[in-house]
């Protein structure tokens, strides 16, 4: 096989990807091991890998893992409740639809993170905090891939449901809802993302919690293969979750 | 000729109930805002009077030291954003340009774009220290998972016909990257400069309001540990504008409402 088509094959950008992950890494334990880079600011990779060991045994990961998953599904239920349910009214009442849509898709891309001294105050240093963060920040692309899912319901659909004479209730739970979901989980879905992003944040922020504050513990102790090793362990939940919720996304999606 | 009138006033009798609508829902949330206030029923100054953050608003704007903080802000911001979206820039044109490449790296700038970027703010203080260094390595991290994917996605989104066309003509690679890929990539390159804008900023204000003692974030930090509420409310309320307005001025600035999506 010629390189050209080996290029073409499939394993061949997975293995390059794999391979030079490693080789970094593997020229960063040995840039570090002759004092090319200082071990004091950089750990090497292999006591990081040697540290996730002792941070999950020792640091109660699974605690810690269990309560920022707590935050973020509540925030995340209350994103879904609430989201969807303003989605649909705005969906049905057209004129406060367009006085809002903008307001909301402005705040979807407003740093609503930087209220965190202000719910700090508002709700002390608990959990509460985090969760409404996450609510806060999690609750726009919900409304707004509402209201564009029950729009771009097909005519032919809705004409169906009224020939058979469904009450709106009914048209709304056999018509319109089952023909927006694969939208409205799309916003769900980026919805929880920012929820996740902004609970991770915020613990980190306010020493309270789950996985963030693992992170701000380890540094403040100056423990630095457990610093770098607690900050994988979060990337690696945060992947988890996007993968998770990306196929949930997929297999909602109709068939085209 | 009327016609070319009718849709004028047809948008404006449209118009006219939705503003009245937007101007009920101001008022009502700023009368509910003032009756909260007034009433009692949370702690005094956690929801301050409008008169209170009106006050406190045009006190901050008046104080000369703000604007010293708003300018070690915005420097911090602008040069992570220099440094963020040039390298974002340089890599996706890279992923986008190859085949091979993308499918091997830029799975890793997908999944990693989404993970809470402040969690390196650790590793940033040991790199860069507790200065300026440590907020424009934030802001710089933030801004390029966003650029690095819009530019790769829109290298590839550009039409075959144009890089003929370019080649045709024999175009050198600088002259195919500033006459082909570049203006043909604009739309969803400012896009990408514009969400990275509005991450940098988050990135360097959340490092702010950790440890510094300097920049806007400071300053919220500061008036929440001083329990100062109306000054917190009116940087809160001038920085949503700043930034609202930052990434409005980036999309004119690059001419993106001109640009038509074909």
């Amino acid at each position: 096989m010629g390189v050209a088509a080996l290029t073409r094959t499939r394993i061949f950008p997975l293995a390059l990807g794999i391979g030079a992950l490693a080789a970094a890494i593997l020229a960063v334990e040995v840039l570090i091991r002759i004092g090319v880079i200082n071990r004091f600011i950089v750990p090497l990779p292999s006591q990081i890998a040697l540290a996730f060991d002792r941070v999950i045994v020792e640091e109660d990961i699974a605690e810690r893992f269990r309560l920022t998953l707590f935050e973020a599904f509540t925030a995340g239920a209350m994103i879904t409740v609430i989201g969807v349910s303003l989605g649909f009214l705005l969906f049905r009442i057209n004129i406060l639809r367009q006085a809002t849509e903008t307001w909301v898709a402005a705040l979807a891309s407003a740093p609503t993170v930087l209220m965190y001294p202000l719910f700090l105050v508002v709700f002390g240093r608990s959990a509460w905090t985090i969760i409404m963060m996450g609510f806060v920040a999690g609750l726009p692309p919900v409304i707004l891939k509402t209201i564009e899912g029950l729009a771009g319901t097909r005519r032919v659909l809705i004409n169906v449901g009224k020939s058979f004479k469904l009450t709106g209730a009914q048209l709304f739970t056999k018509i319109l809802f089952p023909a927006a979901l694969p939208t409205i989980f799309v916003g769900i879905r980026l919805g929880m993302i920012f929820t996740l992003i902004n609970v991770v944040g915020v613990e980190f922020l306010i020493n309270f919690g789950g996985l963030g504050q693992l992170i701000n513990d380890l540094a403040e102790r100056y423990d630095l293969p457990g610093t770098y090793a607690a900050i994988c362990f979060v990337i690696l939940v945060s992947v988890c979750f996007f993968v998770l919720t990306e196929w949930i996304e997929r297999w909602l999606r109709p068939v085209e | 000729m009327n016609l070319p009138a009718a849709p004028k006033v047809g948008a404006m009798i449209l118009a006219e109930p939705v503003t009245v609508v937007r101007a009920a829902i101001i008022v009502f949330i700023l009368l509910f805002w003032e009756a909260i206030a007034q009433s009692g029923l949370l702690y005094r100054d956690v929801v301050p009077s409008l008169l209170a953050i009106g006050t406190a608003v045009i006190r901050l704007l008046s104080t000369p030291d703000y604007y010293w903080h708003l300018g070690v802000t915005a420097g911090e911001v602008g040069t992570g954003l220099a440094v963020g979206g040039l390298s974002g820039l340089l890599v996706g044109l890279v992923l986008g340009g190859n085949r091979v490449l993308s499918k091997s790296f830029e799975p890793y700038l997908y999944y990693l774009g989404p993970t809470p970027k402040i969690i390196f703010f650790p590793v940033m203080i040991m790199w860069f220290g507790v200065g300026p260094g440590s907020k424009i390595a934030m802001g710089a991290i933030s801004c390029f998972f966003p650029i690095a994917l819009s530019t790769a996605a829109g290298m590839r989104q550009i039409d075959k016909v144009l890089i003929r066309v370019g080649h045709s003509f024999r175009a050198n690679a600088w002259q195919m990257a500033t006459k082909i890929y570049l203006p043909a990539m604009r739309h969803p390159t400012i896009n990408g400069v514009r969400l990275g804008l509005g991450v940098a900023i988050i990135g360097t204000l959340l490092a702010e309001t950790k440890l510094s003692n300097r920049g806007v974030g400071f300053l919220i930090i500061q008036a929440y540990s001083l329990f100062d509420m109306p000054r917190m409310y009116a940087m809160l309320i001038v920085l949503f504008v700043v930034a609202i307005g930052a990434n409005a001025l980036v999309g004119r600035l690059g001419g993106l409402s001109t640009i038509r999506q074909r």
